[in-house]
């Protein structure tokens, strides 16, 4: 049971950010006064067009990159006051980069994940293996475990990464679109595994995607970014304000209110 | 998970092909001595011919244990390498690591001719070598970081790794255009790699070196096996990706330019024998990987040595070419057979 008071926990919040790329004497605004916040337990998505932002924005809450100003605050505490190893035991990433090591077992890739918690040389306690063999039974990989990442498929091998994800044992879990790549199948498999997992464990969980129409039907929120603004909120309600209509030329698509889809104009 | 356990065995039965290695390369040499007395000279006993002791004691030993060290520091290398620059062709040779520790070396060799004012002669020696070509190595390593960061391409780095071969020789060239013919010979001699020159004072300095070079190593296991996921995500594991890239890069540098220093630039044993160990040990967790190479780098520096000496037969030859002739069919026939180099 989910009490109305975890709910109501506040797992991130972000406050006029400005984000984008900083070099030694210029700086490239990428979006800006970017607000809202996530609850604990929310499945959230990102969307807009390529190149407005999504990427930057959960690599920017992600510590990947930097901010160029205003606050995020994870659980209630500013991020720039976070410790790396505390960080890493509150945010785990699934980036869109590929592995440096494609040698890797399955087993050995999602054990790297209780790395904030090993001692100096890595050796996994009782309660290490355990995190891991969950997050093997949450996302039902028992029978990959001894494969090489290399003779998985990409949906197999996204599903290794949530599971590496998930073993971090963290309270936010960011993805950088975790369904590219993939067929309408495994899509819809790994967004309703994204669900079932900020459900059933109460992690706050945000991915950028281009699947829309599955985000809306899925997703708790969903922020939306436009070249000058953004919209953030329950999918219904975004539908009422008509927010996705102006997410693409209209000459081109038109998004049906009634069944949550867009229509090629012809 | 706890698969180490597994790996224990196989580790165990690797020790023992060392130690049989160790004793095969000291009983084998340009003088015949039997095998029974090669034994009692290193247990202690009664010896028909007393000038055998001493081969076995001077010469054969501290040979075999330079080779140990050698191969160790230089499959560890290697290893470091490959996992840093996420590049399976990664090593000191390839890299032109070597390159920099020959021409810190030649600097000083031939060098010492041509700024005879500033260096004296009583300054080449063990010390001043190895600080030379670690400098040397270091630089190279140093260049070849910087440029990993702009260049992501594994390719390029390589090429850019050969480039610096090419400049390292074209200026080596140079120098021993200018240089006396004993610096000139003695330069040759070096670059054709040795393990059998060093005493047993040469040999405590690079095993300190080493051993330096393996404590990094060792407190770098957990950062090196983070960075099997990517730097960023590696990052996200809390690991402080700049201490540990500095750590990585001072063992690297040490190991590679230490043993350079002293041995001359030995190809292909670094990047062979990481390959090599991932064939016996199918895991990438350098927990077990670090172990691994040091022992199977010793192996094979040794056999190539006993090779290089061709028992029983008075010539020796350049340990280097021997370590190529084994070294760069592997790295084809890793290629050819797995179709591509992974780590």
């Amino acid at each position: 049971m989910i009490t109305k008071k975890v709910l109501e926990h506040k797992a991130l919040e972000v406050h006029d950010l400005n984000i984008g790329y900083r070099s030694k004497n210029d700086r490239t605004i990428i979006a800006t006064d970017l607000n809202f916040q996530l609850y604990q337990g929310e499945l959230a998505a990102i969307v807009g067009v390529n190149g407005i932002g999504k990427s930057t924005l959960l690599r920017t809450l992600g510590s990947v990159q930097s901010k160029l100003s205003g606050s995020i605050h994870i659980d209630g505490k500013d991020l720039k006051n976070y410790t790396p190893i505390d960080l890493a035991s509150t945010i785990s990433l699934v980036l869109t980069e590929p592995l440096a090591s494609k040698n890797l077992t399955v087993l050995e890739l999602i054990a790297l994940g209780r790395q904030p918690y090993t001692n100096w040389i890595g050796r996994l306690s009782t309660t290490d293996k355990n995190k891991v063999q969950e997050a093997i039974a949450m996302v039902d990989l028992e029978g990959l475990k001894n494969k090489k990442c290399y003779e998985l498929s990409d949906g197999q091998l996204q599903r290794v990464m949530i599971a590496r994800a998930l073993a971090q044992d963290t309270s936010i879990i960011l993805l950088d679109e975790p369904t590219s790549h993939l067929d309408l199948h495994h899509k819809v498999q790994i967004l309703k595994l994204l669900k079932q997992i900020a459900h059933e464990t109460h992690k706050t969980i945000l991915f950028t995607s281009h699947e829309i129409e599955m985000a809306i039907q899925l997703c708790d929120k969903i922020l939306i970014m436009y070249p000058e603004s953004h919209e953030f909120g329950e999918p219904c309600e975004l539908i009422r304000k008509q927010s996705f209509e102006r997410l693409f030329p209209t000459d081109a698509v038109t998004f049906d209110a009634k069944t949550g889809s867009f229509k090629i104009k012809k | 998970m706890e698969r180490t356990t597994t790996y224990r065995i196989p580790l165990l039965l690797l020790i023992l092909v060392l130690l049989l290695c160790f004793i095969l390369n000291i009983s084998l040499g340009s003088v015949t001595i039997p095998f029974k007395a090669t034994l009692k000279a290193v247990l202690g006993g009664e010896l028909a011919n007393d000038s055998w002791r001493y081969i076995v004691w001077n010469y054969r030993i501290p040979k075999a244990f330079s080779a140990i060290l050698i191969g160790s520091g230089l499959a560890l290398s290697g290893l470091l390498m490959q996992t840093l620059f996420r590049n399976p062709l990664a090593g000191p040779f390839v890299l032109g690591i070597s390159s920099g520790a020959s021409l810190g070396a030649a600097l000083l060799i031939m060098g010492s001719t041509l700024f005879s004012s500033l260096f004296s002669y009583s300054l080449i020696n063990d010390i001043s070598m190895a600080v030379a070509a670690s400098i040397g190595s270091f630089l190279v390593l140093l260049v070849v970081v910087i440029v990993s960061y702009r260049i992501k391409d594994t390719m390029a780095l390589l090429i850019i790794g050969l480039m610096f071969g090419s400049i390292t020789a074209a200026l080596v060239s140079v120098l021993s255009y200018f240089t006396d013919a004993e610096k000139l010979q003695q330069y040759i001699y070096w670059s054709f790699g040795s393990v059998g020159n060093l005493s047993w004072p040469q040999l405590l300095l690079l095993l300190a070196i080493i051993l330096i070079g393996v404590f990094l190593s060792v407190f770098s296991i957990k950062s090196l096996n983070a960075l099997l996921l990517g730097e960023n995500y590696a990052k996200s594991l809390g690991v402080n990706m700049k201490r540990s890239r500095y750590m990585i890069i001072i063992a690297t540098g040490l190991l590679a330019g230490g043993i350079t220093a002293f041995a001359g630039p030995i190809a292909f044993i670094g990047l062979a024998v990481p390959h090599l160990t991932r064939q016996i040990f199918n895991t990438t967790d350098h927990k077990v990987l670090v172990p691994a190479v040091l022992v199977y780098g010793a192996i094979l520096m040794l056999v190539c040595d006993t090779i290089a000496q061709l028992p029983t037969s008075a010539n020796v030859l350049p340990i280097n070419a021997i370590t190529s002739i084994v070294g760069a069919p592997v790295v084809i026939w890793l290629l050819v057979r797995k179709k591509k180099m992974i780590f």
